[in-house]
This record gives C-alpha cells, structure tokens and sequence, in this order.
C-alpha cells in the first residue's frame, strides 16, 4: 500500500473538482463526496500507518521520484514522494482529523447557503496538506506550502459577507506571506548553493560542505520563518486569533491537522540542516510565543480566542521542544495536540452551535445540557493541561524534559524551561477557567442556557473519537521508537547539540534505488539493525512502558546508538543517561505541580469564588488591560507595519499622480500640439493641392463648354472656315 | 466647254450647298444642301474623269458617289421621321442635346 501513497492527495482533490463543478446539483449538495474521498484517504493512511508500525524502523524511509520537469538538460526537477515513520503518522493525523471535521461540518454547515462549496475547499484543504505531508523536495513543498495558504484564506475568509471574516483571511493571507518569503529565500539560498532541491540531496550536499556557517544558518532561518508564519509564531501569530471568523470546523482543521501543524512538520522535515544557532533561534521563538500567547489566553473571554492562544503557545511548546533538541518531542506533542485540540475547537462549536454565543460570560452551567461535549472537553482539557495519563501530558512533558536536558548543558539558557514551566501552570489555569466559566457553576444567561441543547450523533461521535484519542497510551512507547531525531548532516562538530562525533553526513541519507525509474522499492539504512538488536526495544514492549506515559521509562542507552536522541559520544555515555534521568525525573515533577497548581488556582479563582477575578483585575489595571488588549500587536503593526505601508502608498500614489502621470500627460499635450500643425499643413496645403487642381479643371471646362453649341451649322461653318484656312495656307 | 469652267460649275454649286446648309433650319434642306455639295463633288470627278486621265475610273467614282447619296438620304430621312416623332418638328436648332 505504501507504493501507492502518492494516491491520498488526489483523492480530495477529485471531490474539490466535483463540488465545485457540480457540488449544488448532487444528492446532498455533494458533501458525501468529500466524505468519502477523505474517509477513503484515512483508510490508506491507516494502512499505510500499520505497514510501517509492523516494519518498526527508525530509519525505514520510501522514496520514489520520477523527472517531472527538465530545464535544459543538466536541470531537472523531480516529482516523487517521501514515506518514512514522520510521514506516516502525519498522514494519519491529517487524514483522521480531517475526516472527523468533514462528519462534524455537516451538522455544523448544514443548511448553509454555501455547502457545497465549503465541502470543496475543505477537500482542496485537505489535498494541499496531505501533498505537503508527502512531497520529498523542497520545491514540492513550497507548492503545497502556498496551497495551503491559499485553501485557508478562503476558508477563513468564508463568510465574507461578514466584514471582519474578510478581513482575517485577508489578514491570514498576508502575514503567511511575509513568512513565506523568507522560506522562499531560505531554501532558494539552499537551491543557489547546492543546485539541487530534494531534501535527501540538499543534505548530503551541504554534508560535502557545500554550504555551511552563517550562510547555512540564514538559510534555516529563513525556511523557518516560512513555520513562524504558517505555524503562526511570534512576531507573525496575529492571523490565528483573527482567524476565528472563520467556521468553527475549520479552526479545528487549521489548529489541528492542517496549516500550523505545516510549519512545525516543515521544521521536522528538514531538521538536519539546522546549525546551532538557527536551533537557538527557533527555540527562543518558541519561547515567546508560548509564553505571550498563554498571558493573553488568561484575560480572554471569547471561548474560541481563547483555544486560539492556546494553540499559539503550544505550538510554541513544539518549536521550543524542536529548538532545544527534542525532535521526537515536538512532532509528539504535534501529535498529541492534533487530537486534543480538534477535540477542543469541535466541542466549542457543539457549544457555540447550541448556545449561539461565544462569550464564555454568557454560558455557564452547560454540563448538564450537554454531557456528551463536557466530558469530552474536560478530557481534552486535561490533555492539555498536562495532567498525567492524557495525551498532553507524554508530549509536553518530552519537551520540557527536552528543555531542561539542554538548560542544564548550557545554564545560560535556562530560561526555556524557566520560561515552558511557568506557562504549563499558566495553560493549566486558563483551561480550566474556559471549562469552568462554560461548563459548571450557574447559568448566566438564562434565556441562552433555556436554548441549549446536545448536539446530533454525527456532531458527538467526532468528539468521542477525539477525546478517545487524548490517551497517553496511544502514543506512549512507539512514538518515541519510530520517530526519532535524524542525524545532522553539519559536518563541523557542533558545540551545543553535539551531532555524533564521526557520524558519517551520508548515513542520514539513505539508499535511493529507483531514484529515476518508476519501480519504487523500500530502502532501509545500516544503522536501523542496532535499534532493532537493543533488548527491549522490540515492538512487544510499548505496553510496559506506557504506565509512565512518556518516553523516559525507554532506558536512554537503548535510544542513543540509532543516532536519536541527545548523541553523545561513548565516553560521556554515562554522564549522559543521569543527566537524562534527572531532567526526565524534575521535569516531570516540576510540571506536575505547576499544572496542579494552575488547576487548583482556577477552581479557588472560579468554582469556589475564594478570590474575586474583578479585584485582582482592578489590582493589576494596567497588566490586565494589557493583556486584554493582547500585548497590543495588533496595534503596533497597525500603527508601523500596516500605516508604514499606506505611507510608503501615498508617497508611491503622489509619485505615480504627478510624476508617471506628469510624463504620461506631456507626451499627450506634445501629440496634441503636434497633430494641430498636422492637420493645419493637412488642411491647407495637401487639401489646397487637391482642391486647386479641381477648380482648374471646373474653370477651364466652363470657358470649353461654350465652343459645344450643339447647332449643327455653328459646327459646319467651323468645318468650312477650318477647310478654307487650310485651303490659303497651302494655296500661298 | 473648258475643264476650268466645269470646275467654276463645280465650285459654284458646292458653295450654294454650302449656303443652304449654313442657312436654313430645316432638316430636310440641310439634307438638300448635302446633296448638292456631293453633286458638286461629283462634277468635279467627271471633268477631271474626261480631260486629265481619260480613263472612266473618275466617272464610275461619281456613279458610286450617286448611289451613296442615295443611301445616305435614306438613312438621314429615317434619322428625321424619328427626329419628328420625338420632338414634333425637323428644325435642327431644337436637335442640340450635345451642347456642351
């Protein structure tokens, strides 16, 4: 099945042509349609997914590519895909919660006079991911990449009936731009360098030194600016709270499974070919944002802005865990976070659906009216608060471990897991504020709460599914085994993420037989045996390992010989795995009791009313406006990014009127003046000419006339006089 | 008789069908006029027939001159009947179409 993934794109797009063609003439407005490609995409995906599982290598990697565009010979632009572990889960956590957005979206959008169109652009939503997910260069997923910004403009902007809904695609659009352009500089300076684009040969390219230094770290910070944007980072997170205009599904699809998961799987993907300090680089960033955008979550009141933040920060969380190091932590808690939070964003829209409102001071007391979507939300909740047992928990926890492990190393970066801890507590609090405010405690609103109502099957059973999946055994064991960090492909030692010494760049890069023939095969690189030969690490093992919920129960000598994790050198082995252990064992501990006491905090804030929100806001004024005005970025780029803009307009508009214009308008007024003597040479000599010629000839036809009299004697008498003159010429 | 004063003859009668079609209006006169001229001609072919040449080649010339006079009347009399049919008269003044 794996030689036939490149079919799992199509599929959507088959539907994406169909309804938008066709989709208002079709039995149910042709929604069935989309269901049933993207449900038939998560059937290969699974599939796909188990034959993977069942191989069980860290390294198996399908790669089959065909030239797809030659430019003149030595150039050739191959298309092709790229199946490995990363790519099969991906696919999985697309596909999967894809689908359950398209059954949710059809009790969400039902009656909506737009359906069938909307069932088009989730499907050409979907297609753009799963090409993103599946592409094997750098070019290719600059294609999909854009096609993702695309299919989310136009389904944020999708009521754009609404102002403010156009305006936030719009906004959307715009901001990935600004990200997308430094992605597009990045690897067009990788491309400039290396003269190829596929990923396994960018990198053995820059392992031959091709490239390397500060111009290798420009360009990985320059294709991470593309996952700042997508994957809405700071300075670039403003789109993702505005797109919330956007249908709730659809937040749930763009926080979930598609677009910002782009941005974090882009930094993944191309993970070998990051330096040291571009690794610096994206870790801070995540620190910003995860700690910026859980201060807003606490003052906000919309109960979708509010899960937006959240998402911010913990993709946050995941750039942070991939900066620091935690390759298997970040795409875990991408993982993770895929569930949870497609759980969350559905569950407020079954709210938003029944209650009409998305202020959570509106709410309150809904438990009752709706079990089903509370149970299921405090699941989610819990998985994201990182409550031990749940999904959240194994990921976030991988991360700060990861966070701590590399804080320890170089105690001047501390501050990264300072920074994570602290708003693991903070994510806690607000998350449980949301539930509690929406959920328990009386109703405010009666009128709205009297309303309310369960949502339908198709609308729970998604809900269900999701909070099934916010489990930590699901991913516990395995995830950690099959999706491991790739070797670096830097041949100069690193200081601070010591790639392993001697490790040969090429290894990274695995065999490639069918390279340009159509018969694909699966390739397999040596250093898979040697995890395979490590007592307990066998596909038996992940049950016993799942109690802990985290990677860590692993031992981390088992991990370190498949060039995974944290690699070290055989000496500093020992050293390595107590560092390990201790990290493992504080940041477990440490997050435990933030998040308990962010739990705790919110029930003594909301439940039990011990302290009064009011006055500690009125204590706070200045903070608390603060963050309710969301640190004022979007007033800041108002007043720079956006005004600079109109400025920098205006002055090109003044130039344009008076100067473009200016020349345009004098080589007007000179063909004006030139074409007035035209016509007057025109006119007077030329037509002179003309008529003068006409009155000569009138003139002398009136004298001529006058000699045809039309008497017959007048001509004979000339006859006669004619032959009588000729007569005395001749006679003297 | 003398060649000269057939030729005064000749001349003489070429000159009053010269007046007659100078002076009159009448189609048929000018027509008259014609033939008198033709005549005139005619003498002339037969005085130089019988006192230069002595050959008859002049006086058979003046025979085909006759008989072409004669088709010439007919026709030019056609040419009248339909002059008079259109117009009402045989006057030649009237028949000026071709003045320019």
């Amino acid at each position: 099945m794996i030689r036939y993934a490149y079919i799992i794109p199509f599929l959507p797009l088959l539907s994406f042509f169909l309804n938008l063609a066709v989709g208002k003439r079709l039995p149910r407005k042709g929604d069935w349609a989309s269901l049933a490609t993207i449900g038939a995409g998560l059937v290969m995906s699974l599939v796909i997914f188990f034959e993977v599982f069942r191989i069980y290598d860290p390294n198996f990697q399908y790669h089959v590519v065909v030239p797809w565009l030659s430019l003149g010979g030595r150039f050739v632009i191959n298309a092709g895909i790229l199946v490995d572990n990363l790519t099969a889960v991906m696919l999985v956590v697309v596909t999967g919660v894809s689908f359950l957005v398209h059954l949710f979206s059809v009790g969400y959008m039902h009656g909506d006079p737009k359906y069938s169109r909307y069932f088009a652009y989730l499907s050409v939503f979907s297609f753009s991911m799963l090409g993103l997910v599946l592409a094997e260069s750098f070019f290719f997923i600059y294609i999909f990449w854009e096609l993702v910004g695309f299919s989310s403009y136009a389904l944020i902007g999708f009521w754009f009936e609404k102002k403010s809904a156009a305006d936030a695609g719009k906004k959307a659009f715009i901001v990935n731009r600004i990200g997308d352009c430094g992605f597009l500089l990045g690897f067009l300076l990788l491309f400039a360098t290396t003269g190829v684009l596929g990923y396994d040969e960018v990198f053995r390219a820059i392992g031959e030194g091709k490239i390397g230094g500060t111009l290798l770290t420009l360009a990985g910070i320059g294709i991470f600016c593309g996952a700042i944007g997508k994957s809405a980072q700071f300075p670039l997170h403003v789109w993702l709270p505005d797109a919330m205009e956007g249908p709730t599904p659809v937040s749930a699809l763009i926080h979930a499974a598609t677009m910002v998961a782009a941005g974090v799987y882009l930094v993944g993907r191309v993970y070998p070919i990051f330096t040291p300090d571009a690794f610096l680089f994206i870790a801070y960033t995540g620190l910003i944002t995860l700690f910026i955008t859980a201060t807003i979550a606490l003052t906000a009141t919309d109960i979708k802005k509010v899960l937006a933040y959240s998402t911010c920060s913990q993709l946050g969380y995941m750039i942070l865990g991939l900066g620091v190091g935690g390759f298997t932590a970040g795409l875990a808690h991408l993982t993770t976070h895929a569930a949870f939070k497609a759980c969350l964003f559905l569950g407020s829209g079954s709210v938003i659906h029944a209650v009409h409102s998305q202020e959570i001071t509106e709410m309150g007391g809904l438990r009752k009216k709706m079990p089903i979507t509370f149970i299921t939300f405090l699941i989610a909740t819990l998985s994201i608060a990182g409550v031990p047992l749940f999904s959240g928990f194994y990921s976030k926890d991988m991360i700060l471990k990861s966070a701590l492990l590399f804080g320890m190393k170089n105690p001047q970066h501390m501050i990264l897991f300072a920074g994570a801890l602290l708003t693991a507590g903070m994510t806690a609090y607000y998350m449980f504020r949301l539930v509690i405010r929406t959920f328990l405690g009386q109703p405010k609103d009666h009128h709205k709460f009297d309303h309310a109502h369960e949502s339908p099957p198709n609308m729970w059973v998604p809900l269900v599914v999701l909070a099934g999946l916010s489990f930590s055994f699901w991913y516990s064991g395995w995830f950690g085994d099959l999706v491991q960090k790739p070797v670096s492909v830097i041949s100069a030692p690193a200081a601070m993420h010591a790639s392993a010494p001697g490790a040969d760049p090429a290894a990274s890069v695995h065999s490639r037989e069918g390279r340009f023939g159509l018969t694909p095969s699966l390739a397999y690189a040596a250093s898979a045996e040697e995890s395979h030969a490590t007592p307990g690490h066998s596909p038996a093992s992940p049950p016993a390992r799942a109690e802990g919920g985290h990677e860590a129960a692993v031992p981390p000598a088992a991990q370190e010989p498949a060039g995974g994790h944290e690699a070290v050198g055989a000496l500093g082995n020992a050293h390595e795995e107590h560092l390990d252990h201790v990290a493992h064992v504080w940041s477990m501990y440490l997050s435990v009791l933030f998040g308990t006491f962010g739990i705790a905090l919110a029930f003594v804030v909301f439940r039990f009313g011990w302290i009064n929100p009011e006055k500690v806001a009125s204590a706070f004024r200045p903070v608390h406006t603060f963050l309710l005005n969301k640190w004022y970025f979007d007033e800041l780029y108002e007043a720079t990014a956006v005004n600079g803009t109109k400025a920098f307009s205006r002055a090109l508009g003044w130039f344009d009127l008076h100067v473009v214009d200016g020349l345009v308008n004098l080589c007007a007024q000179l063909g004006v003046w030139i074409s007035y003597l035209t016509g007057k040479f025109d006119n007077g000599v030329v037509d002179g000419a003309v008529n003068g010629v006409a009155d000569v000839t009138i003139g002398s036809g009136s004298i001529f006339r006058r000699a045809q009299t039309g008497k017959l004697y007048h001509y004979v008498f000339v006859l006669a006089g004619g032959a009588l003159i000729i007569f005395l010429i001749k006679a003297f | 008789m003398t060649l000269d004063k057939l030729l005064v003859i000749g001349a003489a009668l070429f000159c009053c069908g010269l007046y007659t079609i100078l002076t009159r209006r009448n189609a048929v006169a000018v027509l008259m006029g014609v033939e008198l001229i033709l005549n005139a001609a005619n003498v002339n072919f037969v005085a130089f027939s019988h006192y230069v040449s002595q050959l008859i080649g002049g006086q058979i010339f003046a025979v085909f001159v006759i008989v072409l006079a004669a088709a010439e009347a007919a026709v030019a009399l056609a040419i009248f009947l339909r002059l008079f049919a259109t117009t009402g008269t045989v006057e030649v003044d009237t028949a000026d179409h071709l003045r320019g």
